[in-house]
């Protein structure tokens, strides 16, 4: 749906138009701020009182102004001077792009490499080791994420249920029936895809933002019973003392009773193997969901997800059963969100509901679409914004979820198909130059 | 039999603030196709402002209840408008053309800055006001339990219902409703027959944030507790009340608030307490199977 506007700012009544911004801008601000910073509700004894803190508010006021009078300025140098430069800039970007797009295959394999490699570099410590792992969960359950919202075009905001399944399922198995790591990986995968099937199948055959719906009341859903079945989940005291990985049944302990994974290869015990080893799991799982996602696209399922995306009526039409083809993509995706939920409460050995809120499925989905939907390396760029970037930001830790979310707004405001989207299909009947008229459309709110 | 009336009164005053915010879900879907995610924020910005307002009035040493309760209403009425306008205006204008998914990613990202900047500014504590509507009558006394309906339910009700009666009239006989009604069917065509879509849709936000100031306002006088946290939940299950009821339908947002309202009273007076949120989504994915329109809304016919 394409909106008419005519536009007619005449250049001279600019400079006006910028005043009237600011007026406005500083009237808003001010009505906004009066409530929130210039009063400040705070408890007195039992009862509450008011504070005001007029100078911070003018001070912020302020700042908002003139934040808003030089986007305004820079908006009418951008408009007025109406030489062909914008065009040369496209060009240098599409260069740019194209490159990308030729060389992402290297890319990639550079970027694995450097993380496979990273343990071993001079600067690594235990922290960044740690924070790489951190990361890489991210960017798994990303990846996950990604067949559902990027690839299927399905929006799910409870993908956190199955994070939160597949870490129960493992710490239950190995604490009440003393399941080994491996036994249990691939079972939380199992569980959490039939947790997806099962949800899924009365769902998928409805339109979209219902899904999204009944998806955030799912993820609340387990969160609640895991919080009050007691009986079952040990309630919000969460389960502790979930055994650690294993190298393939050789513990990471100074002594055991077994070998252990010192003495296997000769080397000195090290408090570092461990943190080393699941930082190289989850890269494997994380290489894992990776390739498959990649593999997947090329076959006629994995065509099927984009086609559905794209147009589902047409898809009927071309006897593609959508119901089929959502769900494949839903318990797909739910199965990789199992699998981190194992690593992470084998890492972590302890889980509790508290790890399982709706902010971690908000930041997930965030992932997958600041990167730009269905771009696998957009993903990690994301992962890396929204991980690492407040990590180094922990000064500020009080600022921090307020600018994160403000960054959320900026992102999609500037660039809402995502830092990397550009929405190609896998595949093309054509070479490219053909189609350019045919560019896929963003999608228009229906 | 007492009880059960008891349970009946206490959810219908829990349904009437569900559906005042579930009024600003629907109308937002119905006009732009999107959650408004950050709405449930905005009901929360409500509530502190009356806390606000409040504090305010008792600082000047007003004490005349009447005079207090229209100013919290006005007053959080007016400024989460201009919430309510600015969250648009900042972050769902531009993305007007927007793939649908990158407007609902900024609204769950302006959700998570509205929640943080009220708790950098007013502090994570829970605010505690002392009631300010007290007292009620005892309707009648079986078997020893006495069935009572309190000033403050009365006050509830009867606001809830006066503001839907006047919003009916201004969606159903005046040009701004009927401008609202025209961008809901086709945004496009409006505009050119003379339209102001940009200025109908924020009015759409200033609207919808307004009622859910007023349940902001009620909250906060019926449970006297507020936090940053509470728009959350509230939120959710505002919109599992729109979809209930049909989105996009105003009756429908009404119906399915009183519905939540009942079933979660009912259910934490008889089942337990601690799965009352589970129920709403229970019943809401029951309704979606076999109702996928929601109650009152009508069956939508997708063309190609």
């Amino acid at each position: 749906m394409s909106e008419i506007r005519i536009k007619t700012d005449a250049p001279e009544a600019s400079f006006r138009d910028v005043a009237k911004d600011a007026l406005l801008t500083a009237v808003v601000a001010l009505v906004l701020a009066v409530p929130f910073i210039g009063l400040k509700s705070d408890s007195v004894g039992i009862a509450l009182a008011l504070q005001t803190r007029w100078a911070e508010m003018f001070a912020i006021v302020g700042a908002v102004v003139a934040g808003r009078v030089l986007i305004s300025l820079f908006r009418l140098r951008r408009v007025q001077p109406r030489t062909p430069q914008p065009q040369k800039r496209a060009g240098a970007k599409e260069l740019a792009a194209a490159w990308g797009g030729k060389h992402i295959v290297l890319i990639g394999v550079a970027g694995f490499a450097f993380a496979a490699a990273l343990p071993f570099m001079p600067f690594s410590s235990r922290y960044t080791i740690d924070i790489g792992t951190t990361f890489l969960i991210y960017v798994m359950l990303g990846w996950g994420l990604n067949i559902v919202v990027g690839l299927a075009g399905l929006l799910d905001l409870g993908y956190v249920a199955f994070y939160a399944v597949g870490a129960y399922s493992y710490a239950l198995l190995s604490t009440e029936l003393g399941w080994s790591f491996w036994v249990c990986l691939p079972l939380a995968g199992l569980f959490a895809a039939m947790f997806g099937v099962i949800l899924g199948f009365p769902v998928l055959r409805l339109r979209g933002d219902y899904l999204a719906i009944v998806t955030l009341g799912f993820g609340e859903i387990i969160r609640v019973v895991l919080t009050n079945w007691v009986e079952f989940s040990k309630g919000p005291n969460g389960i502790s003392g979930i055994p650690r990985p294993s190298f393939f049944g050789f513990s990471f302990a100074r002594e055991a009773e077994s070998t252990t994974f010192h003495e296997l290869f000769g080397i000195a015990y090290s408090s570092q193997h461990r943190i080393v080893f699941l930082y190289f799991l989850i890269l494997a799982l994380a290489g894992l969901t990776n390739w498959f996602t990649l593999r997947m696209r090329k076959l006629p399922t994995g065509r099927a997800w984009e086609a559905l995306r794209e147009d589902e009526i047409a898809c009927r039409s071309l006897g593609i059963n959508p119901t089929n083809v959502k769900l494949s993509a839903f318990a797909l995706g739910a199965m990789f969100a199992g699998f981190a939920g194992s690593f992470f409460s084998t890492r972590q050995g302890f889980v509790s509901p508290e790890s399982f809120t709706f902010m971690e499925s908000a930041i997930i989905l965030a992932i997958v679409v600041l990167g730009g939907m269905g771009s696998q390396m957009g993903v990690v760029l994301a992962a890396f914004a929204l991980v690492i970037l407040p990590e180094w930001f922990r000064d500020f830790q009080q600022y921090r979820m307020l600018l994160f979310g403000v960054a959320m707004v900026l992102i999609m405001v500037l660039k809402p198909t995502g830092v990397m989207g550009s929405r190609e299909p896998t595949i093309r009947l054509h070479k490219k130059d053909q189609g350019s008229a045919a560019e896929a459309q963003p999608e228009t709110a229906r | 039999m007492a009880y059960f009336i008891q349970q009946l009164i206490n959810g219908l005053t829990l349904g009437a603030i569900y559906g005042l915010i579930a009024i600003g879900y629907t109308m937002v879907y119905g006009i732009i196709g999107m959650i408004n995610f950050a709405h449930g924020e905005i009901y929360m910005i409500g509530a502190f402002i009356s806390v606000i307002t409040f504090l305010v009035l008792q600082a000047a040493g007003i004490g005349f209840v009447p005079l207090i309760l229209v100013v919290m209403l006005i007053a959080s009425m007016l400024f989460t408008a201009v919430y309510g306008w600015s969250v648009e205006r900042v972050a769902y204008r531009p993305l007007r053309r927007a793939p649908r998914l990158a407007a609902l990613i900024s609204a769950i990202g302006m959700s998570i800055a509205l929640q943080n900047y009220v708790q950098l500014t007013q502090g994570a504590r829970v605010k505690a006001l002392a009631p300010i509507i007290s007292g009620g009558v005892t309707l009648f006394e079986q078997d020893g339990f006495a069935v009572r309906l309190s000033f403050l339910q009365i006050f509830i009700i009867i606001l809830t219902m006066a503001l839907m009666a006047g919003f009916s009239y201004l969606i159903d006989r005046t040009p701004l409703g009927r401008q609202q009604r025209a961008c809901e069917q086709d945004r496009t065509m409006a505009s050119l027959v003379g339209v102001n879509v940009d200025r109908t849709i924020s009015t759409t936000f200033v609207m919808g944030a307004a009622l859910a100031a007023v349940a902001g306002m009620m909250v906060t006088l019926y449970y006297g507790v507020v936090d940053f946290f509470i728009g959350f939940l509230a939120g959710v299950k505002a919109f599992t009340a729109a979809v209930l009821g049909g989105i996009g339908s105003l009756p429908g947002a009404m119906l399915g608030g009183l519905l939540i309202g009942l079933i979660e009273a009912f259910w934490s007076a008889y089942f337990s307490i601690e799965y009352k949120d589970v129920a709403a989504f229970s019943i809401l994915v029951l309704v979606l199977i076999f109702r996928p329109t929601g109650l009152l809304g009508k069956p939508e016919i997708e063309k190609v």
